[in-house]
């Protein structure tokens, strides 16, 4: 077996070290009812070619956005990703290394993070960010609760804007703390005041920009709304690429940032392994969750980075820890930190500036099939149609001729019926004219 | 050698690197884009109208920055890493590559369910070995790491619970347990309660049977424990818990001692997260991502949380939403479906080694932490006595009146060229060394680790203190200062403050 190093004659000669007959007699703790003695009902161990096969045969059975015109988003997207980036987080130094433990060897590692939570305290437009979480739906959940304690009330208000994945995992998350959620209706109009709902037990609203319907939002009046009444503004963000054209969340008055940041770097790969941005203010600091990656000298006065203010987690506190987060996304953070460093300034704006443009294309394009509407006044690189059937067989028709032609919202939303007619549509830099044109002409021929 | 001074503060191939901030020129970028075509502009009131001030670089630039940071890194590629409770084992690459095939890597988790079927049957199929391997019937696949899995397991049982009208307000967790137990227990709303190790370092079975009243939800039992001991009374454990009306959860950590020999499903465990990124060789990537599965008993396997993908006629179905005939879901704990491209890489090592593979290599595990608990013993101070299972512990005892620290040990054993355990966990002993190799070593290389340890240990003896207390010397960096990192925290980069500001 490839991974195995010990040959027979190296284990029978450290069994004689140990000083036992053979490895059984170092399991004599276990019951005897609960010791195998054969392998358990599963196949044996296979080479390189086997595993290749088997393991392509299941890719085989999927479209992927490669091979299709593909207009899916809702809070995971079709991006380019730079050949560097793949390569660099393929190296062995970061990719087989550690949590950080011990900082003098892994400097590395440490570095890339101050890096990726400078580089997510400027794109968000706040002022510190940690060094990653799950996903943005987690991050979302953790942001409600830190609102909590830094408020010390209970009650979390999630807009009818916010991704519904989100909007759940909020809520099973604190489903047995003391805490309330109160989620407001799906917003597919865009009419919503979260204003109105904040009392004097609101710890935060949690909105989302652009929504899940895809609509640009202003949420500095929401802000102003959270300060006079004491409840904090959390800004979830699922397209990270928008922060290169959106007005930043800090600048609404945003007094913590949730995102997703599977745009940058990071493959659609079914959904996961993504990686959850966390930014907030400074005055927050000691309430965050998660890992901070700190600058400090060693005992030459050379700059170095280690973990630090360690003492919220759970490894210090135990159950008195901001958090149970151990393993956040690492690497992750490193492809999102490297296709952030790749674009710069110039880039990132660029990549923001296409999408927006791809979109609304793609907007103007769809518009005009007959009996197409599209909902949004305003969008970045996604929008909400509304089409005379409803969308779900609609979807699978075109997914029949080769299309992937959106996000059919009751999939989001499955209690809403009167959403049943509304598609997410969304477009990026991948979107070619080609892609477009087919759609266009596949919808309007499934609509006749 | 340390005191030779270079121009550049580079050391030959140890080369110090700039922040990106500190190499930017306006304008400058390692991407080329096409310029927009001409559009509607529809993006509303809310744009950016201010710059953001990321820094701008060439492609060379990013890719030197980026190779010559990692230099700074220890790695498993680069030598044994033996780090208590982590399992850091070989990664395979032949992971990678099956993670990065078109149809894997560029799937959307919302496509029409047809158009992914190979991805549900892929996970269907981790979800049959996973269940095979701990003789559990249920697996919930979507928790992202170890300490999500936790509070999902035990969201399952408190919903369990609640279901019987049943609402007990006590977890108890052993002291050795790792720090997440106790966190996950408090965000379920549980209150905990700390379980005492017997002189043998497990779980004292007859104190926890005292405290089995009808307030206990759920015991949390680290199996094989941190101490690195199997706990032999598991058995009498679990029939104690369920006789008091509570359940077992047990923390998976360590599941790579036993993978293939014991199903903790026989040892009546009903809720176990696996941690992907240990047992099954997926990367750890210098923090994450990992996956943290959870099995589930009989009782529990109703509560499982959305979604989850079940076998329709030939072919398969992801549940997303409650209503399905005898479910029970408490909701949904992650974004998408869970750990998509953790769950690829798993199943390639897992159809790579097998059922005999991972069965030897669980053994191999075991004896080369055996070999070294063999070598080490005479010199550094066992916690316990008997074999131990795939990590062993010391403590600092064999340290006492040195001068030198746990921590000043595993410094030292930096500059050796290896990274050192863990240390100062579990917190039941003093001074822990907690050593894991994996069954990824050779005997060369656990060899390498006892002459140094062995060696490391006799200079302690003889109270070659400054010698520790300088340690490391021949790392990038020395000592770093973390008190200082913590009191006043330097978390981003700033820019300069311009000259004329200081008039």
């Amino acid at each position: 077996m490839r991974y195995l190093p010990l040959t027979d004659e190296d284990r029978t000669s450290m069994l004689a070290t140990v000083g036992v007959e053979s490895v059984d007699a170092l399991y004599r703790g276990v019951p005897k009812a609960a010791l195998l003695d054969r392998p358990v009902d599963l196949p044996p161990h296979g080479g390189e070619i086997e595993v290749e096969r088997r393991i392509c045969a299941l890719a085989a059975q999927n479209i992927g956005a490669s091979t299709a015109p593909f207009f899916l988003g809702a809070g995971n997207y079709f991006h380019h990703i730079p050949a560097t980036v793949d390569h660099l987080i393929q190296r062995s130094e970061y990719l087989t290394s550690y949590t950080p433990y011990q900082p003098e060897i892994s400097q590395g590692t440490l570095q890339a993070l101050f890096e990726f939570q400078t580089q997510v305290a400027l794109i968000t437009g706040m002022e510190i960010a940690n060094a990653s979480m799950y996903d943005g739906a987690t991050a979302c959940a953790e942001a409600a609760m830190m609102a909590c304690r830094v408020t010390r009330r209970h009650r979390v208000v999630l807009s009818g804007g916010l991704h519904p994945h989100y909007r759940d995992v909020t809520a099973t998350n604190v489903k047995f703390m003391s805490l309330d959620i109160s989620a407001l209706a799906p917003d597919a109009n865009g009419t919503e005041d979260a204003a109105v709902t904040i009392d004097d037990h609101t710890a935060c609203v949690v909105v989302q920009n652009p929504d899940v319907f895809g609509r640009v939002r202003d949420y500095s009046n929401l802000g102003a709304a959270c300060r006079a009444k004491g409840a904090l503004l959390v800004v979830v963000v699922t397209e990270i690429v928008s922060l290169g054209a959106l007005m930043p969340p800090g600048d609404m008055g945003a007094d913590i940032v949730a995102a997703e940041g599977q745009s940058l770097g990071n493959p659609m790969s079914f959904g996961g392994p993504h990686v959850g941005l966390f930014a907030v203010r400074e005055k927050f600091l000691r309430q965050m969750p998660g890992r901070l990656c700190g600058e400090t000298v060693d005992t030459d006065g050379k700059r170095g980075w280690v973990l630090t203010l360690s003492t919220r987690e759970q490894h210090i506190r135990r159950e008195k820890a901001t958090s149970n987060i151990c393993t956040n996304s690492g690497l992750c953070a490193l492809a999102f930190t490297i296709h952030l460093t790749l674009l710069g300034e110039a880039g990132f704006t660029r990549l923001a500036a296409i999408n927006h443009a791809r979109a609304s294309t793609l907007a103007k394009k769809l518009g005009a099939v007959p009996g197409v509407v599209l909902l949004n006044e305003t969008f970045f690189n996604e929008f909400t149609l509304r089409l005379p059937r409803p969308a779900s067989p609609i979807v699978d028709t075109l997914a029949a001729r080769g299309i992937l032609a959106g996000v059919p919202v009751v999939r989001l939303f499955p209690d809403q019926r009167d959403l049943a007619n509304l598609l997410l549509v969304s477009a990026t830099e991948m979107t070619t004219d080609d892609d477009m044109d087919r759609l266009v002409a596949a919808l309007g021929e499934v609509l006749k | 050698m340390t005191d030779v001074v270079t121009l550049t503060g580079n050391r030959g191939l140890d080369l110090e690197e700039k922040l990106i901030f500190e190499q930017d020129k306006a304008g400058r970028t390692a991407v080329d884009l096409p310029e927009p075509e001409r559009h509607d502009n529809r993006l509303g009131p809310a744009r950016r109208t201010r710059p953001i001030g990321l820094p701008g670089l060439s492609e060379p630039q990013v890719v030197r920055h980026y190779v010559r940071m990692s230099r700074n890194n220890y790695a498993i590629d680069a030598g044994i890493y033996p780090l208590g409770s982590c399992t850091m084992k070989h990664n395979p690459r032949l992971n990678e590559k099956m993670a990065r095939q078109p149809g894997l890597a560029d799937i959307h988790p919302l496509q029409p369910q047809g158009t992914v079927q190979g991805a549900f049957a892929l996970m269907h199929e981790l979800a049959h070995w996973l269940a095979e391997l701990t003789g559990m019937p249920a697996v919930a696949l979507s928790p992202a790491a170890g300490a999500h899995g936790e509070l999902t397991g035990l969201m399952a049982i408190r919903s369990a619970l609640e279901a019987r009208g049943d609402a007990r307000r006590v977890v108890l967790v052993p002291e050795s347990a790792h720090g997440t137990n106790p966190a996950s227990a408090h965000m379920c709303g549980y209150e905990i309660e700390s379980v005492a190790a017997t002189a043998r370092g497990r779980v004292d079975l007859a104190a926890m049977k005292a405290r089995l009243a009808p307030d206990v939800a759920a015991v949390m039992i680290t199996n094989p424990n941190t101490c690195g001991l199997f706990e032999d009374d598991m058995a009498e454990i679990s029939a104690a818990v369920h006789a008091a009306g509570a359940f077992v959860y047990c923390d998976g950590a360590n599941f790579n001692a036993i993978v293939g020999r014991v199903r903790p499903g026989d040892l009546g465990i009903d809720a176990m997260h696996l941690n992907l990124h240990k047992t099954f060789s997926t990367p750890h990537g210098g923090g994450g991502p990992g996956a943290g599965p959870v099995t589930l008993s009989k009782a529990l396997a109703p509560f499982a949380p959305l979604p989850y993908v079940v076998r329709e006629g030939e072919g398969f179905r992801l549940v997303e939403q409650a209503g399905e005939t005898g479910a029970h879901p408490y909701g949904r704990m992650k974004g998408f479906h869970g750990q998509f491209g953790v769950f690829v890489r798993a199943l390639s090592y897992m159809m790579s080694m097998g059922s005999d593979g991972l069965r030897q290599a669980s053994a191999d595990a075991v004896l080369n932490a055996n070999y070294l608990r063999a070598r080490l013993q005479g010199t550094m101070s066992l916690s316990y006595e008997g074999p131990c299972m795939h990590e062993v512990l010391f403590d600092d005892h064999f340290l006492a009146d040195t001068g030198v620290s746990t921590l000043d040990f595993a410094k030292a054993m930096i500059d050796e060229g290896v990274h050192p355990m863990t240390m100062y966990f579990p917190l039941i002993v003093h001074g822990a060394f907690l050593i894991e190799p994996t069954e990824t070593e050779g005997r060369a290389s656990l060899d390498l680790l006892a002459d140094l340890m062995l060696g490391l240990a006799k200079r302690a003896k003889a109270k070659e203190v400054a010698f520790f207390k300088d340690s490391p010397k021949l790392a990038p960096r020395r000592r770093l200062d973390e008190t200082r990192a913590a009191r006043n925290p330097v978390l981003r980069w700033m820019p300069p403050a311009p000259k004329a500001a200081a008039e």
